[in-house]
């Protein structure tokens, strides 16, 4: 297990516990290991690698909703490569794809450049525009305008328990579309 | 949307989840809850039973579907966990078929010939496939809505481990009720029902534990 596994873990561990910078500073390091991954998969394929990012936002919002899955002490390499190729060959399959993704392009991830610049994406943005009028003004107001969930609440005149309930489902439903998206 | 800004919405977002553990164990509560009120309900135990239970014959139906409901609970956590590989676990599958086949040896030996077929055929076999499997339904559900917090990489398989999970521990509380003790009918009725139930739940869950 190299240093950078071994700091993610110590992330992810503080991110279960609450800590919201930590959690941040974990999503922020991770993009672009599995951007770069991704990327170089798509590749050589002969898809365009301007699809990565809609994979690269797809893994984030599963490793969000499914960080549960990982136990404080197991490693986190095998269970983020997992996830990462589960979303890479649900994309490929949704684009009609062959979906033979071998497990050892993801090995490489922990051993991806640090930074690379992500770009926009369309999937999530898409489907953000379907979600129901209150989920999406939540998203935007906190993920786009960088508003707090106090500020948010303020703003659309909801209590910051409903806002943060809100915040949840909007992101349950955006992977539940992504998904369902055939 | 820029992935940015996708992280710092992911991050505003610090609703706590319990684990897979304690969800599958809160779920098992209420779906055995909801078995046992349906045994209350069109079933009773038998004559004597507390009392029953050690007699060898009825104590393998016990060991039989609970270290099969043990070995499911294991195979299924490691099922839906990414990364995890659930493979090293198949092996103790073997704890539950031993455990039967040892029973059926031992009821070939002391048991005439004459007896093996009365005893295979019970008084109550189409009974005990509907009852196993009406006893396991609640359980599935609470299973599979338990299972569907993971992230398996075969939902199908995971959605069988849930079946398994579901048919043994109905088979465990039809068990209180049955009076049929040969283990040649445990092997074909209370197998067929539990393998109806993990079909189910490889059907099922194909479609509903995929994420």
């Amino acid at each position: 297990m190299d240093d950078r596994e071994q700091r993610w873990m110590q992330l992810m561990q503080a991110a279960l516990g609450g800590d919201q910078p930590a959690y941040q500073r974990l999503l922020r390091e991770i993009a672009p290991a599995i951007r770069s991954v991704v990327e170089r998969r798509l590749w050589r394929m002969g898809a365009p690698t301007g699809e990565s990012e809609d994979v690269v936002q797809e893994t984030l919002l599963a490793v969000h909703l499914k960080r549960h899955t990982w136990r404080v002490g197991d490693p986190l390499g095998p269970w983020l490569r997992t996830i990462a190729r589960n979303k890479l060959i649900d994309h490929l399959r949704r684009r009609g794809r062959r979906v033979e993704v071998p497990v050892e392009d993801f090995a490489e991830m922990l051993a991806a450049p640090e930074e690379r610049p992500g770009t926009e994406a369309e999937d999530v943005e898409r489907h953000l525009a379907l979600l129901p009028d209150k989920q999406r003004s939540v998203i935007r107001s906190i993920a786009v305008d960088g508003a707090s969930v106090g500020e948010t609440a303020e703003r659309m005149k909801m209590a910051p328990g409903a806002v943060r309930v809100t915040l949840h489902r909007a992101f349950a439903s955006l992977s539940a579309r992504l998904k369902a998206d055939e | 949307m820029k992935t940015d800004d996708l992280i710092r919405g992911l991050a505003a977002d610090t609703r706590r989840e319990r684990s897979l553990e304690s969800g599958l164990a809160r779920a098992l509560c209420i779906g055995l809850a909801g078995a046992v009120a349906l045994f209350a309900l069109i079933l009773s135990p038998r004559a004597g039973m507390p009392g029953l239970m050690m007699e060898p014959r009825i104590l393998l139906k016990f060991i039989v579907t609970l270290s099969l409901a043990a070995t499911s609970i294991w195979l299924a956590l490691r099922l839906v966990r990414p990364g995890a590989d659930a493979r090293p676990l198949v092996w103790a599958l073997a704890i539950p078929a031993g455990a039967l086949m040892l029973g059926v040896v031992t009821e070939l030996v002391v048991t005439p010939l004459p007896g093996w077929m009365p005893g295979l055929f019970g008084h109550s076999a189409i009974y005990c496939l509907s009852l196993v499997t009406l006893m396991a339904a609640p359980v599935l559900v609470s299973a599979l809505y338990a299972l569907k917090r993971g992230a398996p990489e075969h939902p199908m398989l995971a959605g069988a481990a849930g079946g398994a999970l579901a048919g043994s521990l109905g088979a465990a509380l039809y068990a209180l009720h049955c009076v049929d003790d040969s283990p040649l009918f445990v092997l074909v009725w209370y197998g067929i029902a539990i393998g109806f139930v993990t079909a189910a739940g490889a059907l099922i869950g194909r479609r509903v534990l995929s994420w």
